[in-house]
């Protein structure tokens, strides 16, 4: 259990640092199997039910095989192999990664005085990967990148809800997890046709809609 | 019960099955006969014969009977009104994509879609758990995307993509909040239920509880359009089809509120946590306000001016939950009153946009002339928006200001009125801008936006919308006194 | 508390430390399919440069004269601090770990000054380029420690490596790899090894290390490059002490062990050295903060844990 939450802290740490995309997508894929191996190690070793079974596989099956295949295909659709400069350098982001970390102990350090936690490493692991993946969301520039930050926020939100304990039943976990994947899937999609529309990936040069850069452009004309 | 749940599955099934139907003619039929099956079945809901539904997972209070019967009046008015649209904004065959087969048309995925996304919607509306709220939101998300890339170009897609993320990532926030709020319980309670819950209030623990309700204010608050989370919302709408617009601003905008109610409905069996939500409320509600006041103001998009003024009105009805008593029934009021009036301009500005062909307030100039009957419609709806009498968004609009001022907060009401000040002139300009002047040297063909069906969905939620205003039915004030009452307000 | 018989050890450890070196260029070699150097090859040079007279330049003052003998005196003293061969260190008391630290830290930063001193923008590059790196893997160092600290409740660096057994592996096996992994990445960096800095390399815009020390001849270079050896002694028999633990064993067992243990990381070392490439400079900082995020990661894991 600390394994799996050690090792999930860890693929973020990597996900902050690397350059690569294919590497990030294997990372984040990655990330879903050990994903899906929580649920097991949470119900207890002796007792595996079917439920906590059909939850991991469903989870093993979705986040880690068959997104990332479609991540990859549109990857290598688009041509795109590397995150180039993002807002923030990979130094910095690994650094920020540590201070996230920092700040998720933190946090669970102050929960703990008001509930009982059954794992606290886990719950610091989810904390962890929901910031990362706010961090990756807001500072890269590929739409990939984004959909990835997104996939693992999404997967810090579930670690969270599991080492909280909150239980719901199976259907409504099966319920978010189809929400999840199809939300990811449709991403996947919209890939596609980013690429093909504006022939990079790049969302920082979404700026048609913005109110402010409609501002500054017709100041501009004013000026001239 | 099965009535309810035939709400929900009713529009999945038709949806998938119009994925294969290859004739136009059948799709929209089919269309079309759903969105009055829905609107009759949840009529017949709410018809107050059942009483209460109260399921672990589906139910029906006075408030889920409030937004079923306005979003499905809404699809249904969409629903007929994108028949015409459909055929005004030819479909492009959207091309396969390699290894992913999709089907080529996209009026198909259109309808397949409109149809998921009113399940989508039902199943935010009645459901009772906060899990399956959860699901029944973010598959809002889900099936409304492609609806906003309908057209298939640059800028619909950049408005998609920054729907889908930021909503997505609003409603991942959300969702913690919903494992927060399973924190806050104890084991006494057996129903993760706003009902369930309230019932065992003295058990929750209050730290938990606030804790989760900023995670859902802020990630349905997302999704609902409260500033500073409503940067996706004008380029959302304004991309979108009309028809879709109206949906989005007048129905989905609800849903995403009724996901903050919940919460706020076991706040308020708590009092610590009460007051809490109520300041949250305010600042978020003043916020919005402030933001809409500002973007409106000279904005050179008609489209994008509805937009915000949605987020205006999300203000406005954050802002009267927040102050309490029978603020929360004006609230409840002005949300049926918005979506009304703004489905309705929403859809007109689909026939401008159809005739004129461009979104642009410049672009477009004496209307009531080329247009006669969307001019004055669009007049009527400007004046329904701003909140002026006799429109019904004028009362719950002034029983806000009068519970601010009762309360003795002067601030929040004397900002309240200078934010309205503010949207109210920016939108005067534009509307005085569009509706009247002389007509530019292009011709336009007015007679193009000005069909039977492009007319008679304005026509019925703006009359609907004055009516409301002149005098209030018993049913209606009963069911927006039992919200209310639902919420710790007070009766209109 | 001084241990007599542990200086022995720690002179014994200093005087063969040049054979690591030696040790990781066979391995190297052997990788490469070559002959390589002999393992004593590090001996040989030090008689070769003591033996040859000084250059200096002209623009140098006395800073750089005297740093090679301050570089020589910490790496000495540091090795006093460290626990050797399973035992207690030759010196020890309460917080010998910060004087450990700071003996390091005097080292480098009188390097880092004779290399300012020559005023050569190779030299100057260097030296900015071993502080950046020094200050980034430090939290690594410090953080490792501060989790034994926490799991042994002791501050002296002998009295913490003798509560460390077998044991505490078992309880916390995640911790400790964390930290045996970043102290491993710390040991690359602070000894200039490839991935972060080549010691064979010939081209001075991407020295670290050796760029430092350019304009050192003879008997000054051979103090260099002794200490480097003893520095390298000094890190690989922390992190020996971590992963093994040999307390129960005699002495002559420990003496051996301990010897195996030495050349079984010099030989990690020179597997590493062989199998990666040396990173681009711009990479460097990400894997060294990497490596602090691993042991903050463990420090985490090990505050939470009880």
């Amino acid at each position: 259990m600390n394994g799996i939450a050690t090792l999930l802290a860890i693929s973020c740490m990597l996900l902050l640092g690397s350059s690569r995309l294919l590497v990030s997508i294997r990372m984040v894929a990655f990330q879903g199997v050990l994903l899906g191996l929580l649920p097991l190690f949470v119900a207890g070793s002796g007792h595996i039910g079917a439920a906590a079974l059909i939850l991991s596989i469903t989870n093993i099956g979705l986040k880690s095989i068959l997104l990332p295949w479609l991540l990859t295909k549109a990857l290598f659709e688009s041509g795109a192999r590397r995150e180039i400069e993002p807002f923030i350098g990979f130094g910095t982001s690994i650094l920020s990664g540590v201070v996230l970390l920092a700040v998720s102990g933190y946090i669970v350090k102050r929960l703990q005085t008001t509930a009982e936690i059954s794992s606290s490493i886990t719950l610091i692991a989810g904390f962890f990967m929901v910031f990362s993946g706010l961090f990756l969301l807001i500072t890269r520039r590929k739409a990939l990148t984004q959909t990835l930050g997104f996939l693992v926020l999404e997967n810090g939100v579930f670690t969270t809800g599991l080492s909280l304990g909150s239980e719901f039943s199976v259907y409504v976990e099966l319920g978010i997890l189809l929400d999840v994947f199809v939300g990811i899937f449709l991403m996947g999609i919209m890939l596609f046709h980013i690429d093909r529309e504006f022939d990079h990936l790049d969302v920082d040069r979404f700026n048609e809609l913005s109110d402010l850069a409609v501002d500054i452009a017709s100041n501009e004309e004013a000026g001239e | 019960m099965i009535t309810a749940y035939a709400l929900i599955i009713l529009p999945v099934i038709t949806g998938v099955i119009s994925l294969f139907i290859s004739s136009e003619r059948v799709r929209r039929n089919l269309l079309i006969i759903v969105a009055f099956i829905h609107l009759f079945m949840s009529i017949l809901l709410c018809n107050g014969s059942a009483g209460e539904l109260n399921g672990i997972w589906i139910g029906l209070d006075a408030l889920s009977r409030l937004f079923l019967v306005i979003t499905s009046l809404l699809f249904t008015g969409s629903a007929t009104y994108s028949m015409v649209y459909l055929d005004k904004h030819p479909h492009f065959n959207g091309p396969a994509i390699a290894g992913l087969r999709m089907p080529g048309n996209s009026n198909a995925i259109f309808a397949a879609c409109m149809q998921l996304f009113l399940s989508a919607m039902s199943l935010a509306i009645l459901s009772t758990h906060f899990g399956l709220q959860w699901i029944g939101i973010e598959a809002t998300t889900l099936a409304s995307t492609p609806l906003i890339y309908y057209h298939r170009n640059r800028r619909s897609l950049e408005a998609a993509w920054k729907y889908m993320i930021i909503c997505s990532v609003g409603i991942a926030l959300a969702l913690m909040g919903v494992f927060f709020l399973a924190m806050a319980t104890s084991s006494h309670v057996h129903q993760f239920t706003p009902a369930g819950l309230s019932l065992f209030s003295g058990y929750l623990k209050v730290e938990w509880l606030k804790v989760a309700f900023i995670f859902f204010l802020v990630g349905y608050g997302t999704k609902m359009g409260l500033a500073p989370m409503h940067t996706w919302l004008p380029d959302a709408h304004s991309e979108a089809p009309s028809p879709v617009s109206a949906m989005l601003s007048g129905a989905l905008l609800n849903c995403a509120f009724l996901g903050i109610l919940r919460i706020y409905q076991v706040c308020v069996a708590v009092p610590g946590a009460a007051v809490f939500a109520n300041e949250l409320l305010i600042i978020f509600g003043l916020l919005s306000l402030a933001v809409s006041g500002i973007f409106i103001l000279h904005q050179p998009d008609y489209k994008r001016m509805l937009a915000y003024s949605s987020v205006e009105h999300m203000g406005i009805l954050a802002l009267g939950v927040g102050l309490g008593g029978s603020a929360i029934a004006a609230a409840m009021l002005h949300a049926a009153g918005h979506s009304l009036v703004k489905a309705s301009l929403f859809l007109l500005s689909g026939n401008v946009l159809a005739v004129y062909a461009s979104k642009k307030v410049e672009d477009v100039k004496a209307l009531l002339k080329a247009m006669p009957l969307t001019g004055a419609l669009w007049l009527a709806g400007f004046f329904a928006i701003t909140g002026t009498p006799p429109f019904t968004t004028f009362n719950s609009e002034f029983a806000i200001v009068r519970v601010a001022l009762q309360s003795g907060s002067w601030k929040v009401a004397t900002l309240y009125l200078l934010f309205l000040l503010l949207v109210f002139i920016g939108m005067l300009t534009i509307f005085m801008h569009m509706c009247f002047g002389k007509k530019g040297e292009q011709e336009v063909d007015g007679t193009a936006g000005e069909s039977f069906w492009q007319i008679l969905p304005p026509v019925v939620f703006l009359t609907t919308a004055l009516l409301l205003g002149l005098y209030l039915p018993d049913f209606v004030r009963n069911t927006i006194d039992g919200a209310a009452l639902l919420l710790g307000g007070k009766a209109l | 508390m001084i241990n007599p018989s542990s200086i022995l050890i720690c002179l014994l450890m200093i005087v063969l430390s040049p054979l690591l070196p030696g040790i990781i260029n066979k391995t190297k070699a052997f990788f490469g399919g070559r002959q390589g150097p002999p393992v004593l090859q590090l001996y040989f040079d030090i008689a070769k440069l003591l033996r040859k007279s000084s250059v200096y330049s002209e623009t140098t003052t006395a800073v750089t004269r005297i740093a090679p003998f301050v570089i020589l005196f910490s790496a000495l003293s540091a090795a006093l601090l460290v626990p050797v061969a399973f035992r207690s260190a030759g010196i020890s008391f309460t917080g010998d770990i910060i004087l450990l630290a700071y003996l390091l830290g005097i080292g480098r930063f009188f390097m880092v000054l004779a290399a300012l001193d020559t005023g050569s923008a190779f030299e100057g590059m260097g030296a900015a380029r071993e502080v950046l790196y020094s200050a980034l893997a430090e939290p690594a160092l410090f953080c490792g420690l501060l989790v034994l600290i926490n799991e042994t409740s002791q501050t002296s660096l002998s009295a913490i490596y003798e509560k460390l057994t077998a044991e505490c592996w078992w309880q916390n096996p995640m911790t400790f790899l964390l930290i045996a992994v970043s102290w491993m990445i710390v040991l690359l960096v602070e000894n200039a090894r490839i991935p972060i800095d080549d010691p064979n390399t010939h081209l001075e815009l991407t020295m670290i290390h050796e760029v430092m020390i350019l304009d050192y001849s003879s008997k000054d270079l051979a103090l260099i490059e002794f200490a480097g050896a003893v520095k390298l002694a000094v890190f690989s028999s922390l992190l020996v002490g971590l992963v093994f633990s040999g307390n129960e064993l005699g002495l002559p067992l420990q003496l051996l062990a301990f010897a195996a243990a030495m050349t079984l990381v010099a030989i990690i070392v020179g597997v590493v050295e062989s199998t990666i490439a040396r990173f681009r400079l711009l990479h460097v900082p990400k894997f060294i903060v990497g490596s602090g995020a691993l042991a903050i990661i463990a420090l985490i894991l090990k505050l939470s844990g009880n």
